[in-house]
């Protein structure tokens, strides 16, 4: 039973990744989103948890339902307290990537949710939050 | 250590991914079927993705993997049965892995390894 309208999850370990992709999809199917839109978030948590992970050395999701006046949605939160991001714009970009990755980690993410915003400052960490609206 | 079982049918061989798979599974899963092939010599691996519930890029990317690392120990990889709601959303993230010949299902994937693969390996045709 979840009376509480946020979750924590977490993000320290790759069974951790797997753990935000359940509970993504958990609170998704109980907000009645459709399939592909399940599908769609749950594939942009995997993203953005493994980036915490992997390129932040840790750190959780936040979950929440949001609405405003006409829809509601759902807000992913991602933090970590890696090294941080000087470029923004091309660590967006579709092919950059520092790690050994495909580099489609944040710019294939991005085009997964309805609005993405990104914070970082180099040294202090990095918080990615999403919404996926009904 | 956790594992996905690798089944071996003739010259080829059969994985179906059942689990929601950590990375380091998937991984391993990778290395495994490396070896497996060179073990066997096998000729194609067909891989069930059916109960896949995403596919995102580091699966993907541990696909397109397999069919290269396949290709280059001359097997042909089938990947099979992705869900609908998972390609549309792969595509979106920008893969379409066209590295990976892929199949409906277990059956036309089957179908496609003996069609490329058939000829050497007569007494399993048909």
């Amino acid at each position: 039973m979840k009376s509480a309208k946020q979750e924590t999850v977490p993000i320290a370990t790759s069974s951790d990744v797997v753990m935000a992709r359940q509970k993504v999809r958990q609170w998704a199917i109980e907000m009645k989103f459709t399939l592909v839109d399940q599908t769609k978030l749950v594939t942009a948590a995997s993203e953005l948890a493994r980036n915490a992970l992997e390129h932040g050395k840790g750190g959780h999701m936040v979950i929440e339902q949001v609405e405003n006046s006409v829809k509601n949605g759902l807000k992913l939160v991602f933090e970590d307290r890696g090294p941080g991001i000087s470029d923004v714009d091309a660590a967006l970009r579709d092919g950059f990537t520092t790690g050994g990755g495909m580099g489609l980690g944040l710019g294939g993410s991005k085009r997964l949710v309805n609005d993405f915003q990104i914070e970082s400052e180099p040294g202090k960490g990095t918080r990615v939050t999403v919404v996926r609206w009904k | 250590m956790e594992r996905i079982p690798i089944l071996r049918m003739g010259q080829f061989l059969l994985v179906t991914i059942q689990v929601d798979m950590h990375d380091r599974l998937a991984v391993q899963l990778q290395d495994d079927l490396t070896e497996k092939i060179s073990e066997c010599s096998s000729r194609g691996v067909l891989i069930d993705i059916s109960t896949l519930e995403i596919v995102d890029s580091f699966i993907g990317r541990m696909l397109a993997n397999i069919a290269a690392m396949a290709r280059v120990l001359d097997a042909e990889t089938v990947v099979v049965g992705m869900q609908p709601a998972v390609a549309i959303t792969l595509v979106e993230l920008g893969m379409s892995l066209s590295g990976v010949r892929t199949a409906l299902n277990v059956e036309t994937g089957m179908e496609l390894l003996y069609e490329l693969r058939g000829d050497f390996n007569s007494e399993m045709g048909g």
